[in-house]
């Protein structure tokens, strides 16, 4: 009996959105025997990893503080996928994005107005969008690789937020620590669930995942970047600008990013640190593939990786894991999604008696 | 400067670029097989880990820069085994190792901070080495300085004089006609990604074993993706990668002292942005050039490819 790859000629749906959970399971698996084989219990390190964060409802609230970000910078990362634009440096997005944000927290330090907040959340937008629009610009002129040189790029924003908070915007009165001077009260994000640290940005990250789905499904805009990633000839022949489908798609994602920037420090942290992300930027790219690239999918896939981060957090308290897991399990996740896509698109078929019988059936 | 500054900080140059050379090298290798990975990151970071870590308990250097191929090589075969053989995205999937490797590393290297291996001395060549001058500047060097080199000749000669090479650049330019005329597309490249990783891996270990015997979290520190640009810059020609990662190297270098003179008034990190900065500013200058000439990308580089049954 021999066994034969075919491809299926219409892709099954029904294994698309089956496969991303089933690669929750594959990684959860394997997780028990990296716990053992680090030498923890694996049952126990598991409960504090993925059950006991969501046990309080101080833990839920955080787990929507963290996959906020993730949901807001992977929503608009899809749509870019979608059109084949591989724009990676949305970590460097996001910092410039909390620059600007912060820089306009620190200028009105001390005032109080309603629109201190709306104000800082323009310029962590257009923050966000002049640092996307260098890789745009490169891509659409010259036709420079825009994986590189976003990529590069964050290395170029990491270091100059660390320019910034160890100097100019360094709080004189902060004992020479490498932060800002804490937001005032009108730049800080109002919390909206008393006793956590939920903030009014997670309720805009959400509706940003439902607008973005709306116009990926239902926008000539989100059908045109569906159609320039999968047949770029047919887009071209109908009219469409590549060009322009290059500049949304990455004029979206980094103003969102810049956006998701601000709202961790005009949230969760208060004021410019040297290090403001775990790396949002990147694990947003594992959200989007999770989430299947649907913007619907990507709040459940954003939840799911908000969990690896504070069940990382916690399994670290609890039993001492090092928080470096929190990352295998991220990148074993990605790698069990992109492998059942396989599933997706292939069928496993079985030459001999088996499927004879099947095809008789069908017949 | 006196002569000796001038050559101890050609000696760094040479060393700062090397690990770039390797992994430039590999990646040329396994894109010219029409695979793009972008992995490579990932791999030197786990080279660097596999190779301190073994030669911290073993006390054996070669051992320790073996495993550290190997490990590249292993993860190399995992890319292989997603994008070849069930055919996922070669972009997605490169993330997805260089993600992966970083936590990897970082969970398993958590007892290795701090701790020093010694560093891997240089090559003693009776005689040559004595000569003033030109004795240090050209026969100074760790062994794996003189095998970088010797790749390159080794690759550019195989890229272009042998029959292997020949038919490594048929199945990148056009999978289909080499497989019509009887070649084994997907196994081909499957060579060509372990060949990369293990030189990926090769690169990440003279990281930790060579340039600064230590490790540290992350410490690659986007010289996988700067390799990644090189190839490019190289225009996929072995010696132009040579030539590129040894300007890397002087930048990476005169960053670092401009940083320690200190008498220049700019911030350590506006120097520590400069590698970045000017890779993509060559990138583009590569770019522009190519809307006149052509770069040279292998026709097939990062199209997946699946033999009809």
């Amino acid at each position: 009996m021999g066994i034969r790859i075919e491809k299926r000629r219409v892709i099954s749906n029904t294994l698309l959105y089956l496969t991303p959970p089933l690669s929750v399971l594959a990684t959860m698996i394997a997780g028990l025997f990296v716990f053992a084989l680090l030498g923890f219990s694996p049952l126990t390190t598991m409960y504090h990893f993925f059950i006991s964060p969501l046990t309080t409802g101080y833990g839920v609230a955080e787990l929507f503080l963290k996959a906020a970000p993730l949901i807001m910078i992977a929503v608009g990362l899809a749509a870019g996928f979608r059109a084949n634009v591989w724009n990676i440096g949305a970590e460097g997005q996001l910092i410039m994005g909390a620059i600007a944000g912060g820089c306009v927290a620190l200028f009105f330090h001390g005032q109080d107005g309603f629109w201190i907040l709306p104000l800082m959340g323009i310029a962590a937008i257009l923050g966000g969008m002049a640092w996307g629009a260098i890789p745009a610009f490169l891509k659409t002129r010259y036709e420079v690789n825009e994986i590189l040189t976003s990529l590069m790029l964050t290395y170029v924003a990491s270091l100059f937020l660390s320019v910034l908070v160890f100097g100019p915007l360094k709080d004189p009165g902060g004992f020479n620590f490498p932060q800002s001077k804490m937001f005032s009260q009108s730049a800080t994000l109002p919390i909206v669930l008393e006793g956590t640290r939920l903030h009014a940005g997670v309720l805009i990250a959400i509706l940003i995942g439902i607008a973005g789905w709306i116009i990926m499904a239902r926008t000539l805009n989100g059908f045109q970047i569906r159609v320039t990633g999968l047949a770029p000839a047919a887009a071209r022949y109908a009219g469409f600008n590549r060009n322009r489908v290059i500049w949304t798609t990455l004029m979206a994602t980094a103003g969102l990013a810049g956006l998701a920037g601000m709202f961790e420090v005009a949230g969760p942290i208060g004021q410019l640190v040297p290090s403001i992300s775990p790396g949002y930027g990147f694990t947003a790219i594992i959200v989007a593939f999770l989430g299947r690239l649907n913007p619907l999918g990507i709040i459940a896939a954003g939840l799911l990786m908000a969990l690896s981060y504070i069940g990382g957090e916690n399994a670290q308290v609890a039993v001492g894991l090092p928080k470096a897991a929190t990352g295998l399990f991220q990148g074993m996740l990605l790698f069990f999604v992109l492998a059942s896509d396989f599933l997706v698109r292939y069928r496993v078929v079985f030459d001999g008696r088996l499927s004879k019988a099947a095809s008789k059936e069908s017949a | 400067m006196s002569t000796e500054l001038i050559i101890a900080m050609i000696a760094t140059i040479v060393t700062a670029a090397t690990p770039l050379l390797f992994a430039a090298l590999g990646e040329l290798v396994t894109e010219k097989s029409g695979v793009l990975n972008l992995g490579v990151e990932g791999m030197m970071l786990m080279g660097a880990l596999t190779a301190f870590g073994v030669t911290l308990s073993t006390g054996s250097w070669t051992l320790g820069i073996l495993a550290g191929a190997l490990a590249g090589m292993t993860l190399a075969l995992v890319f292989g085994f997603l994008t070849l053989t069930l055919m996922s995205n070669q972009v997605a999937t490169g993330l997805a190792l260089t993600i992966f490797s970083i936590g990897l590393s970082a969970l398993i290297g958590t007892g290795f901070a701090g701790k020093p291996v010694p560093k891997l001395p240089p090559v003693w060549i009776p005689v040559l080495s004595d000569i003033p001058v030109i004795g240090k500047l050209l026969f100074g060097y760790d062994i794996l300085v003189y095998l970088s080199i010797a790749s390159v000749a080794g690759i550019s000669w195989f890229l272009r004089k042998t029959r292997g090479g020949m038919i490594l650049r048929a199945v990148g330019e056009s999978d289909t006609s080499a497989h019509s005329i009887g070649h084994n597309v997907i196994r081909i490249r499957y060579l060509a990604v372990a060949f990369g990783g293990l030189m990926s891996g090769i690169g990440g270990a003279y990281l930790s074993v060579a340039y600064t015997p230590l490790w540290v979290e992350e410490m690659t520190a986007g010289r996988g993706w700067i390799a990644l640009a090189l190839v490019v810059f190289a225009a996929w020609r072995p010696w132009r990668a040579l030539a590129g990662a040894y300007l890397f190297g002087g930048i990476t270098i005169l960053q670092l002292s401009m940083q320690g003179l200190g008498t220049i008034q700019i911030p350590a990190q506006v120097m520590a942005m400069l590698p970045y900065i000017v890779t993509i500013v060559v990138l583009t200058m590569m770019s522009m050039k190519s809307r006149r000439g052509g770069l040279g990308a292998p026709a097939c580089l990062g199209k997946p490819f699946r033999p009809a049954t």
